[in-house]
């Protein structure tokens, strides 16, 4: 390997991370400022991306001016800097006080909404943009061919640093900025308008997402799937460089940078395990990332309310669970349709169940629960179709794959808490969904892998759904026993306070880590069933949405009851089978949806009936007042 | 009682729900140092957090200078002119002694001079050498000077002053009490909570004890410290 070869890697190493810095360093201002993980920030990245491919070439048409490109781009970062406000001032400010887990689904409501409003704006083609005027040629170092760009991408990462740096110290707004990261309440007790200062911090935010995506485009076409595939690289830039610091954004995103510029030349396919296994070294050594500070928890709450005082089931729970029951046995006196929704509603009823095993029982907030989902399936799937073997040990595998990367995962995950145990979930989700999507030939990339069919005797979808049923209807009623026994209630103990557990001989480590592998193992064994049921995997069973899904199911059933997962996943599920064919949006659909539970009740599901109960009372106080008003009149 | 400048009646207050006020009376004219005292627990924080807006008032009314701004958000609170100083010193000790009287500046009433640095570091010359430092680099009661310093910032007609001497020793507590007198001075009406009756008889003109969520027994501090039974039965632990 030559030096100058070398040169050119650190080179365009350097250049990515001037290109990550940018982006990230908007989402962990927003963060440090509001406290919302704000997931949306990818989608700002993708808009800019897209408003830049539309205005740029319109500029250009006037001049080929470097000028007039950067003018364009700058612009770009501008618009959607107003479009962050908008989302400030229409959903964020609304949500500040609510857990953190609402506001996590909240600003994935808007990526959904996003994501769609780009496909009706912008359509499903991948848009190229122009190249920068005077940028186009190649430099010369040494013998190697170096693109302008990308050398001039280098000095833009230290020059947003540094401007961030002179607004951060000598502005106004940039100490108010710092002194709200730290006290939030205490800055407003100082007659500080929190609501400008927030709403500034997200215009900042937005527009360095959108001047990351502007940026972009001359060596990328600005597509509708950028918008995740950024938020996860974001995320794992904020986490090790430690949530809320500049400093440690930038730091962060040179070591990504470097890492991929050289692993490429290692694991040319999968240089995400890198990457992974440099995040895993930091949280390990800084569980905070490189420059982070513990969080201080006060009156921060990631949850609404678990589950509190697990109790065997009463008269009418039995009766409604041996309705369940029934209905499950009697669908395949309906149709063949009614089967095949009924196997998917039991699979995720199962992956539900596992997933509130740690939200509504544990207080971890997994938000890649669908990553133990998808290696289950694919552990199943890979044994059947690469290694040959029948249906009965591709199953007996599938927990084995899912409680595993668990367990490898849950290591690291479990020594955090709050919202930076939700991002390292999601992390470790999208580095397992890049691998299965990157690695083509075992998993077989985008397409998947097919012909995962059951064994001979278990082929007819009838045999296969009471298959199915049995596995599920075991494993959830394990799983609740776990929660009654009282290695479930330690879990409880440890979720309601962690110290406490501590304080009393409750290794709470251990005990989450041990959750954490059995809630995988169950979910993986829902994605082997559900491998079987579709005879096909792909990598979206390890995606982002579908861990949202299933959060979704979770809160909709009510993450308090115990049962209630089980409820959630049927009627989410019913509703999704129902409405998708109807409509080309889903995902607007969808996302709306989450937003309005979340402005709605923001209390959960269960809090609904409180609110109701309120707004009842106060009706009726009205009424009671307008009465005796009434009475007094001549 | 002349136009007083903070008027609370029938304050309400509490967390999730344990109930910790019920129906406090207070006012504080213009000008006056009173002392909010009572044993721990009795409500003096909540008291002055719930006038602040920190914790939004359940029930009653809070006039301030002839406003009535229970419910308001604490920053209209501020800018209306009442300065708030936490307990525990919350200072931001990332930023440094100058930024942080930087947070709290807000502009003067028209007609009075207006607080500036080098105004506050002849009342607390300790801050004066350590305008650049951090504040997480200072001790105990140079943060709580800093605390009060940039409440000041403000502007403020009327400021609540929350257990400025706990945990200070006993020169810091001096201070604390020269800087109250100061400001009483500088014609700002303080209420301040406290535990410790002899900071209270130096620097206030009036007492309030408050025990279980109500104002127990008003006076001057004078007739407190004659009176051996009240003392006893609300204060001495």
């Amino acid at each position: 390997m030559e030096w100058d070869f070398l040169l050119v890697q650190a080179l365009s190493g350097l250049a990515s991370a001037s290109s990550l810095f940018v982006m990230a360093s908007g989402l962990t201002i927003v963060f440090g400022v509001t406290r919302i993980v704000n997931f949306a920030h990818g989608s700002f990245y993708m808009l800019g991306a897209y408003v830049a491919v539309t205005i740029v070439p319109w500029l250009l048409e006037f001049d080929r001016s470097p000028w007039l490109f950067f003018a364009g781009v700058l612009a770009s970062a501008l618009a959607v800097g107003a479009l962050g406000v908008v989302m400030e001032v229409m959903l964020l400010r609304r949500i500040y006080r609510v857990p953190e887990l609402f506001q996590l689904l909240a600003t994935f409501g808007v990526v959904l909404i996003v994501q769609d409003l780009v496909l009706l704006a912008w359509g499903p083609v991948d848009i190229p943009g122009p190249r920068a005027p005077g940028l186009r040629h190649g430099v010369y170092i040494f013998d190697q061919r170096f693109p302008a760009y990308e050398l001039f991408l280098i000095f833009v990462g230290p020059a947003v640093l540094a401007l961030l740096w002179l607004l951060m110290r000598h502005t106004r707004f940039g100490v108010l900025i710092r002194a709200a990261t730290q006290d939030r309440e205490m800055v407003g007790a100082l007659g500080v308008n929190q609501a400008m200062l927030f709403t500034g911090t997200l215009f900042l935010g937005a527009a360095l997402a959108g001047l990351g995506g502007a940026l972009q485009i001359p060596r990328i076409s600005a597509n509708p799937q950028m918008d995740l595939s950024v938020i996860t690289d974001a995320f794992v830039v904020t986490v090790i460089g430690g949530m809320g610091s500049v400093p440690g954004a930038f730091l962060a995103a040179l070591l990504i940078g470097q890492l991929q510029a050289f692993g490429v030349l290692v694991f040319p396919k999968i240089t995400l395990v890198l990457v992974f296994l440099l995040m895993a070294a930091v949280l390990v050594v800084k569980p905070w990332g490189l420059l982070g500070k513990p969080e201080t928890a006060a009156g921060r709450t990631v949850l609404p309310e678990g589950i509190l005082d697990p109790r065997p089931l009463d008269l009418a729970g039995k009766v409604l669970a041996a309705l369940a029951l029934a209905a499950v046995l009697a669908l395949p006196l309906l149709d063949a349709y009614a089967v095949k929704v009924g196997t998917e509603v039991l699979v995720l009823a199962l992956a539900a169940f596992s997933l509130n095993f740690l939200v509504g029982n544990g207080g971890i907030v997994s938000f890649g629960h669908a990553a133990y989902f998808g290696l289950g399936a694919y552990g199943a799937g890979l044994l059947v179709t690469k290694a040959g073997l029948p249906m009965e040990p591709a199953l007996v595998a599938a927990p084995v794959a899912g409680g595993a990367f668990a367990a490898l995962f849950g290591f690291f995950v479990v020594r955090l808490s709050g919202i930076y145990l939700a991002m390292l979930t999601l992390a470790f989700a999208q580095i397992a969904y890049a691998v299965v999507f990157q690695w083509v030939e075992v998993t077989g990339g985008d397409n998947g892998l097919v012909g995962v069919w059951p064994s001979r005797w278990a082929a007819s979808r009838e045999v296969y759904h009471y298959l199915t049923a049995a596995v599920t209807v075991a494993a959830i009623i394990l799983l609740r026993r776990v929660i009654h026994a009282p290695f479930g209630a330690t879990l409880r103990a440890a979720r309601d306070s962690a110290p406490r557990a501590d304080a009393i001989g409750v290794d709470v480590r251990r005990h989450r880590w041990l959750g954490f592998t059995l809630a995988g193992a169950a979910a993986g064994l829902a994605g082997g069933l559900y491998a079987f049921s579709k005879g096909s995997i792909d990598p979206t069973l390890l995606g982002i949405p579908l861990s949202v899904d299933f959060l979704s199911m979770i809160l909709l059933g009510g993450i308090q009851s115990v049962l209630g997962a089980v409820a959630g996943a049927t009627v989410f599920h019913a509703v999704k089978d129902f409405f998708m064919p109807l409509t080309d949006h889903w995902r607007l659909f969808l996302g709306l949806s989450i937003i309005a539970m979340v402005l709605v009740f923001p209390r959960g599901l269960a809090g609904a009936w409180t609110e109701l109960q309120r707004f009842y009372a106060r009706v009726h106080r009205l009424f009671t007042a307008l009465r005796k008003w009434a009475e007094r009149q001549p | 009682m002349a136009d007083p400048v903070l008027q609370v009646a029938g304050l309400r207050a509490g967390y999730g729900l344990a109930e910790v006020l019920f129906g406090v009376e207070l006012h504080l004219s213009r000008g006056e140092v009173a002392a909010l005292m009572g044993r721990n627990g009795a409500g003096k924080s909540t008291t002055l957090k719930a006038i602040m807006g920190l914790l939004p008032p359940r029930g009653g009314s809070v006039r301030f200078a002839g406003e009535e701004i229970a419910g308001w958000a604490p920053f209209r609170i501020a800018r209306r002119g009442l300065g708030y100083v936490p307990e525990d010193r919350r200072v931001f000790t990332e930023l440094t002694v100058a930024e942080n009287l930087e947070v709290g500046r807000r502009p003067a009433p028209p007609g009075h001079p207006a607080w500036t640095p080098e105004r506050l570091f002849e009342v607390f010359p300790n801050l004066a050498e350590m305008r650049h430092r951090r504040a997480a680099a200072m001790s105990g009661g140079e943060q709580q000077m800093l605390t009060i310093a940039r409440t000041l910032m403000g502007n403020p007609e009327a400021v609540l002053l929350d257990e400025p001497s706990e945990g200070l020793a006993p020169v810091i507590v001096e201070l604390m009490a020269e800087a109250v007198l100061r400001m009483k001075q500088e014609g700002i009406a303080v209420l301040v909570s406290e535990q410790n009756l002899d900071f209270a008889a130096a620097v206030a003109d009036r007492a309030l004890i408050l025990e279980k969520g109500t104002v127990r027994w008003q006076g001057s501090i004078a007739a407190l410290e004659a009176d051996e039974d009240v003392r006893r039965a609300y204060l001495t632990v």
